[in-house]
């Protein structure tokens, strides 16, 4: 049963051959037995799952069900859940119970999805190898049986570690600059980072508002449109939410790819990848050559420039984003402060890791006086080179193609003591948030036993035709259904 | 581009992150370093370049002047650390 998709469960759901309950049961104890291992869960929800569990099967004996009514999924643990512990991996939140829902979950809570509990997460989204939680790192189900154990990429490791594992069909994650795609890649899952403003960031607690962005992990693409057709869609309650109708994901999933025009950017097939990722992703491509689509080499010029302007961008952004946490109306706060200063600068520095402090130093030097235009101003700039690249681009082609990762899954510890070498593990997935536009990551084989990811990158709102594409491909490919042993 | 010590703790009274002595070198040398990494930009040509703040340029909805939200000060003070009488509590500001 814990292979199943979304999919399948959903229509074995109708059919009646399981029921939610069963359902429910089965994976929280497959979660409760196995997770010792990944520690891909923060927070496990049992009762509430199974109360939800029961009224999912009423909604389905009284004929109102939806695909996803009775379907057991996990949220990362950014999305707020009225009532359930959000931590965003911090201290700072190691408490906190929000009063409200984040739109993502109040929308999978009325399409009848049950939701097992909150996955494990770089601390405030700032990672790639969920290593910075306040609550222990993730580890990556994939090369357990190896020496020593690899990272599940981050920020949402804990979502693509507990899909992989088969304890979750399916689970929410967000994607700043890499943070979906990166670690569905290295656990060799299917992710999804919608265009920026398709889903709705209320109540997904901020890093960087202009870069951020919710979206799916799963299995398949398919299950991948089943999550977007529930996350997607305008929200008056996010300012940036774009007004703009929200198509069936699933209609488009089987319309053939004859004709598809797909370019390699030739900056992301460098030296910085290793061959045998290379051959493993030039090998997918071939694929879609078969399935009718044709093949050129494109350029971005300036996508060399996107590590940089995004670690000026998304430092200054979540400076100014976190500095609503300051030990007064939620979260963490110091143990007897002397004066109001104290207060707010021993609850930052007790309440927050070292990676969320090394960024909102770097992004409050970016905006101070002084440094504004050099910084933040300059970076917007490039920012805007960045997305021309991707408008040439698409002028000439329908989707883009490249490595998720220049390698795969890395062991833990490597990189923590070195943030910059950290940063680049996101070479090729920051200048899509930059730009704002969908991308996914999709297995495409494995190197030394280990997934990679084929990153499909596609024009604005072309979502639809990234989970199409992605979805062919899964017919004639297995690399989404290996089991990590 | 180098940081200083003196740039280290002026940015720290600024966030509002406690910095103590010992974690200014390890802060000086991984902040240095990110400086490092984004001066990259200097070397874009981008004199005629509007900046971009949204990917789509979009603009700021407004919404009618009307109240939408129910007071829910109870809920949202439950989780407060401190409260009394519907107030946050802080330590004094004014002796």
């Amino acid at each position: 049963m814990h292979n199943k998709s979304v999919a399948e469960l959903s229509r074995e759901l109708e059919s009646g051959q399981v029921s939610s309950v069963e359902l429910t049961q089965q994976l929280l104890d497959r979660i409760n037995q196995e997770d010792g291992k990944y520690n891909s869960f923060i927070t496990v929800t049992d009762e509430q799952a199974l109360a939800d569990a029961r009224a999912a099967d009423e909604q389905r004996a009284a004929g109102n069900a939806t695909p996803w009514t009775g379907v057991p999924f996990a949220h990362k643990d950014i999305f707020c859940t009225n009532g359930v512990r959000t931590t965003c991996g911090s201290k700072m939140l190691a408490n906190f119970v929000p009063p409200y829902d984040a739109t993502v979950t109040a929308n999978f809570r009325s399409a009848g999805a049950v939701c097992l509990g909150k996955t494990n997460m770089d601390e405030f989204a700032m990672g790639s190898s969920t290593e910075s939680s306040y609550f222990g790192a993730t580890t990556n189900p994939w090369g357990l049986s190896q020496s020593e154990k690899r990272v599940p990429g981050g920020s949402s490791g804990g979502s693509a570690a507990a899909v992989a594992a088969r304890l979750v069909p399916a689970a929410t994650a967000t994607d700043t600059g890499g943070s979906i795609r990166q670690p569905a890649a290295l656990c060799g899952v299917t992710g999804l980072k919608p265009t920026y403003g398709r889903v709705s960031r209320y109540g997904m607690i901020a890093f960087a508002s202009s870069l951020d962005q919710g979206g799916a992990m799963a299995r398949t693409a398919e299950d991948n449109a089943l999550m977007l057709n529930v996350m997607a869609g305008f929200d008056p309650k996010d300012s940036t939410s774009i007004d703009r109708e929200v198509p069936d994901y699933t209609a488009t999933l089987n319309e053939p790819l004859k004709g598809l025009k797909i370019g390699l950017p030739k900056e992301y097939f460098s030296d910085q990848l290793s061959p045998a990722m290379e051959q493993q992703v030039r090998d997918a491509v071939k694929e879609y050559e078969k399935l009718g689509a044709t093949v050129k080499e494109v350029s971005l010029p300036n996508a060399k420039l996107a590590i940089a302007a995004y670690y000026v961008i998304a430092p200054a952004e979540a400076s100014a984003n976190l500095s609503r946490f300051d030990g007064v109306r939620y979260g963490y706060r110091c143990e007897d402060p002397k004066d109001l200063m104290d207060l707010y600068t021993r609850t930052r520095a007790e309440g927050f890791g070292a990676e969320v402090k090394r960024r909102i130093l770097v992004g409050t030097y970016a905006l101070s006086a002084g440094y504004f235009d050099a910084y933040y101003l300059k970076a917007q700039k490039v920012r805007r080179l960045i997305q021309q690249d991707f408008i040439n681009a698409f002028k000439e082609v329908d989707v883009l193609m490249s490595p998720t990762t220049p390698s795969p899954a890395f062991i833990q510890g490597e990189k923590t003591n070195d943030p910059v070498t950290m940063y680049l593990e996101d070479v090729f997935t920051i200048a899509i948030n930059l730009a704002g536009i969908p991308a996914m990551s999709v297995p495409a084989g494995f190197v030394d036993g280990l997934p990679v990811g084929l990153q499909m990158i596609g024009d604005y709102f072309s979502e639809a035709r990234l989970l199409n594409a992605a979805h062919k491909f899964q017919q004639v490919t297995d690399w989404h259904q290996r089991e990590p042993q | 581009m180098t940081i200083s010590r003196k740039d280290i703790e002026k940015v720290a009274v600024l966030a509002r992150i406690r910095v103590d002595e010992e974690q200014v070198s390890a802060l000086e040398k991984d902040l240095g370093n990110i400086l490092d990494l984004v001066d990259q930009l200097g070397a874009a040509d981008t004199d005629a370049v509007e900046p971009m703040a949204h990917p789509l340029d979009a603009v700021q909805r407004l919404r009618a002047d009307e109240v939408t939200e129910s007071n829910q000060r109870e809920s949202f003070q439950a989780i407060a650390p401190s409260t009394e009488n519907g107030l946050y509590l802080v330590p004094r500001v004014i002796e």
